[in-house]
């Protein structure tokens, strides 16, 4: 016991905590209107394409999640754009914006003398090297995030169910897809920092499937969300440091084994409660 | 009488040099009834979205009481059912108050006044015990009540209804109709339907729409109608109206 307690002297760890739960909180909102509106696959999207931010950025000398955020705001926007203009179909562009986003990160790279040592922490994640800078300004997109799901709930529920219908009752849902499509945008580059580009999107479904098991309701599933999620990465973290394995397979590893035991929970449940009406 | 809204000579559809409607003209007035029938594929959504400013006409002009501003005037409307609502993680009084959303705008909350109306919709059509479930956890005809239970809840002044004798069970039928005889009183209704049969009693005007649109100041639909303009459509019905079936001519 005293082990577990000993692990909070140092800093590395207290920071990936509270980074951890500024993640939570971050994937819950952003992952359960994701999940909702069906949009995993463009978050995939999002999410690779903002590896030729991070390219660019290196090649450039510049901060890597910068260039992410770039990349993944603009890629974000584009999709929304080319769903509601282009005659093309979405599946395929997103697509191609993907694999695109890949190719440019892999060339730049290439092509920045040197070696790039953080490479691997961003396909993988590596929540312990999170800094005081960086959760700082995860504290601020937190902070904007909340205040927007508070106070622009109901548009931005309605939108995302019936964007059609929210339409012919004078709502601008253009306006409102677009912003959504931006703060995904963010909240999913500064989510890479925990989990990686690979691992990422885990975060913003996993903990949405198991809250899906006992609700129905929109904000109910933020909330559980957030919490599953916060238990993931916090047993994910411990986890990391005692068996000195990456942080990000071991929290996603741990979301996993949350959902199939209560999956397997539920199962047996129904199954005692069908023998006994 | 004034008209809510006015179509003069619209050209609208997906394609550029593809219409799927052409020179429509439509008019509608308050308390109007209209019956939009048609051929699958004929332009009858289509149509729908012109009017409720989804898509933009490729030639022609819509008036809103007299102006082109969509906002001017309030609409309920009743979509088809989407396979995709099913899985969506909303409250089935959460559906019925998105009615109300684009009166309140971006900042708005919900009294308890409106909270209480759209628990007393709900009752009316019988889905009062429901009002705290997910909507996916609906049958389809239960999910259509819902969503006009959301289409009438602000009142509108043009109530259009896309196909609503699809999924509504056969024992809430008789209901809907009288209910919206009801509603015709206070606002102009739109009905889009393939089955014209059961609804052509009450309805007032009939508008076949295939490609073009036929507008007849009068419900009896007539064999010679449906072949003047060629709306292919078949036509059972029992009771009061014409029993008749017609094929495509």
């Amino acid at each position: 016991m005293q082990d577990i307690f000993s692990i909070f002297q140092y800093s590395f760890f207290t920071n990936a905590l509270i980074a951890g739960l500024l993640t939570s909180i971050l994937a819950g909102i952003a992952g359960t209107y994701i999940v909702s509106r069906k949009i995993v696959f463009i978050s995939g999207g999002i999410t690779h394409a903002s590896f030729g931010g991070i390219g660019l950025a290196y090649f450039l000398g510049l901060n890597p999640f910068l260039g992410a955020a770039v990349f993944a705001i603009l890629s974000a926007v584009g999709i929304e754009w080319t769903t509601n203009k282009a005659n093309i179909r979405e599946d395929s562009a997103i697509a191609i914006l993907w694999s695109l986003g890949m190719a440019i990160g892999i060339i730049f790279v290439f092509l920045t003398p040197g070696y790039a040592p953080n490479l691997m922490s961003f396909l993988f994640g590596n929540i312990l090297t999170v800094s005081t800078t960086d959760i700082l300004y995860m504290l601020v997109l937190c902070i904007i995030v909340c205040i927007c799901i508070v106070v622009f709930y109901r548009p931005i529920l309605y939108t995302a169910f019936d964007a059609e219908y929210a339409k012919t009752t004078h709502l601008n849902t253009t306006l409102i897809k677009y912003i959504t499509a931006i703060f995904v945008a963010l909240t999913i580059v500064f989510s890479i920092r925990i989990a990686g580009i690979i691992l990422v999107l885990s975060l913003f479904t996993i903990p949405q499937a198991t809250a899906s098991i006992f609700t129905h309701d929109f904000k109910k599933m933020i909330f559980l969300s957030i919490g599953i999620g916060f238990i993931g990465i916090s047993t994910g973290l411990i986890g990391s440091y005692y068996f000195n394995l990456p942080s990000g397979a071991i929290i996603i590893f741990t979301l996993i084994l949350i959902w199939a035991l209560i999956k397997a929970g539920e199962k047996i449940r129904n199954l005692i409660n069908a023998d006994n009406p | 009488m004034n008209s809510l809204i006015t179509l003069s000579n619209i050209n609208a559809g997906y394609m550029a040099n593809k219409p799927v409607i052409k020179n429509i003209h439509l008019d509608v007035k308050a308390n109007d009834f209209i019956g939009i029938i048609g051929p699958n594929g004929g332009g009858k959504s289509t149509l729908l979205k012109v009017i409720l400013g989804l898509i933009a006409p490729y030639s022609g002009s819509i008036l809103y009481k007299g102006t082109s501003d969509h906002t001017n005037i309030n609409i309920g409307y009743l979509p088809q059912i989407n396979a995709n609502d099913k899985s969506f993680p909303i409250k089935v009084i959460d559906v019925v108050l998105s009615g109300l959303m684009g009166s309140k705008g971006f900042f708005g909350r919900y009294t308890k006044e409106e909270k209480t109306e759209a628990l007393r919709l709900l009752q009316f059509v019988k889905l009062d015990q429901h009002a705290n479930n997910a909507i996916g956890k609906l049958s389809g005809g239960q999910m259509q009540r819902v969503y006009l239970c959301r289409a009438i809840i602000n009142n509108p002044e043009v109530l259009i209804l896309d196909e609503p004798n699809n999924f509504v069970d056969k024992h809430f039928e008789a209901e809907l109709y009288e209910l919206l005889q009801e509603l015709n009183k206070r606002m102009a209704i739109l009905l889009v339907s393939h089955d014209i049969g059961t609804i052509s009693s009450f309805i007032k005007t009939i508008a076949c729409v295939n490609e073009e649109l036929h507008y007849h100041n009068s419900n009896k639909i007539s064999s010679e109608i449906l072949q003047t303009y060629s709306c292919p459509i078949e036509l059972i019905s029992h009771g009061k109206v014409p029993h008749r079936v017609l094929h495509n001519h």
